[in-house]
């Protein structure tokens, strides 16, 4: 066997430079794409993750629809070129679960239950992953389902904790997500502290578990800070430039 | 604990808004005894009622709303009409003509083609059912002249303004005749393209800046502005 890789070296310090728990730096932008009713783009570490949003709209295949509530559908697709070898660009096992969990994360927080007889359509399309991109990918579809104007209870923020090198970190990068022990990707409600999407892949003890998900909620609240930033930012800025032409 | 923000301020899906007895007005939700913000948009106090000026939204329709709406589709007994919204309307022979139809003699298309422009209004439409539209109104019907743009539902309160302070405004300084469907689509018709353009700009400027304070003032200076060149 070959060596096992140092992911955490003595001072505590990871293999992009981090602290355990540190999150990668985080880019937001709102309303990015015209086509769509919502939008939303993020840069999470080297992660960028596209999200579009259509809807409340009539759904097809019309057998579809639900006749008490909206019909949410999720798709989250990787590009052939967001990995170091070419992906195939059909749906793959993983891309499908992922969808339906993404979809079940969102569930409970979009009004459905407002616009029956109609679908809402989610978009995840990774163009360049890094590890964590179903984190990313809910913390950014959230802001383009904030951007569609759906009514939501709350903005949903992920984030993911897990156990490398013995030590239980904050959003693992690639590296630490395949060479390490653990990974628990957590999608989270702040305002109501509800957990809407909770995973595990690896051995973690009870104990270990329990650090982990209060360090990846914690580090869903710094998130959220930055969500709510970014989905304000539009706005304040035409307000601002207003307010300074007319002081002028 | 009442109230947590000032007027106007602006406010995210999830941000606790007031908590005790209130209630929650349009994009506002009570949970336990705290109301919360469901869309972005302004918020605001009205006495015990809290609610969400959003800043978009889509068009939900309501029975007495004015629409401007494009026919899609030909059925036996009437037309589909899309009045963007999640919902497609219906408009039924019986409701657009003044006589009785017969589909072995009448000529659906004759009235109304796929890709005509008209202005209806709605007149019933709850959960289970698709809206049902009528033109059998005065000044209803086939949209024969004119220009349309196409603004955020959400933005349409503003753009007639308190008591129609706004659009009146507007009529007044552009020369044009306005038209607004509560579907976020406004007709426009003046007696010269420069006019109507004049008016479609201040439009957008309003659905731009809507959620900023002493904006009619600063739609008035743009519009004597803009005519100003015309003129010259």
């Amino acid at each position: 066997m070959t060596e096992k890789m140092v992911l955490i070296n003595e001072e505590g310090i990871r293999t992009d430079g981090r602290k355990p728990s540190e999150l990668r730096p985080i880019k937001l932008e709102v309303g990015i794409l015209s086509n769509a009713d919502g939008s939303a783009y993020i840069e999470q570490g080297k992660n960028k993750i596209l999200a579009a949003v259509y809807g409340p709209r009539e759904v097809h295949p019309r057998h579809m629809a639900l006749p008490d509530k909206a019909l949410l559908r999720c798709r989250y697709h990787m590009a052939p070129f967001s990995v170091e070898e070419r992906k195939s660009p059909a749906p793959s096992r993983r891309e499908m679960e992922l969808s339906k969990v993404i979809r079940e994360a969102f569930e409970p927080t979009i009004f459905l239950e407002k616009f029956p007889r109609t679908s809402i359509d989610l978009f995840i399309e990774v163009l360049q992953a890094d590890g964590g991109t179903r984190c990313a990918g809910v913390t950014v579809a959230s802001l383009a389902l904030a951007d569609a104007g759906i009514p939501m209870k709350d903005l949903i923020a992920a984030c993911a904790a897990g156990k490398v090198g013995g030590k239980i970190v904050l959003d693992l990068n690639d590296i630490e997500d395949k060479e390490g022990e653990a990974d628990v990707p957590v999608a989270y409600m702040p305002s109501f502290d509800a957990v809407s999407l909770l995973q595990m892949d690896g051995l973690l003890t009870g104990e270990e578990f329990q650090q982990a998900l209060s360090l990846a909620i914690e580090g869903c609240r710094q998130i959220y800070i930055l969500q709510k930033e970014a989905l304000k930012a539009k706005y304040q800025a035409i307000k601002e430039s207003v307010e300074v032409a007319e002081q002028e | 604990m009442p109230i947590l923000y000032e007027n106007r301020h602006l406010v995210a899906p999830g941000d606790l808004l007031a908590e005790g007895d209130f209630l929650a007005g349009f994009n506002a939700y009570r949970y336990e005894s705290k109301i919360y913000a469901s869309r972005l948009g302004l918020v605001e106090y009205r006495g015990r009622k809290v609610e969400v000026v959003a800043l978009n939204t889509f068009y939900i329709p309501s029975s007495g709303d004015l629409v401007i709406g494009k026919i899609e589709e030909l059925n036996l007994h009437g037309w589909t009409v899309n009045i963007n919204s999640p919902y497609p309307a219906i408009l039924r022979t019986s409701e657009a003509l003044n006589r009785p139809f017969k589909p072995q003699r009448d000529e659906l298309s004759e009235f109304l083609a796929i890709g005509d422009m008209i202005l209806a209004k709605v007149i019933s439409f709850d959960r289970t059912r698709d809206p049902n539209l009528t033109i059998r109104e005065p000044d209803l019907g086939k949209i024969k002249q004119g220009q349309i743009v196409k603004v955020s539902p959400a933005k349409i309160p503003r753009i007639i303004g308190k008591k129609g302070s706004m659009i009146n405004m507007l009529k007044k300084e552009t020369n044009c005749n306005i038209i607004v469907g509560q579907n976020g689509l406004i007709l426009i018709s003046g007696r010269s393209r420069d006019e109507e353009r004049t008016a479609i700009l201040a439009i957008k400027k309003i659905e731009e800046e809507a959620h900023t304070p002493g904006l009619t003032d600063r739609i008035i200076a743009m519009v004597k502005k803009e005519r100003g060149e015309i003129s010259q």
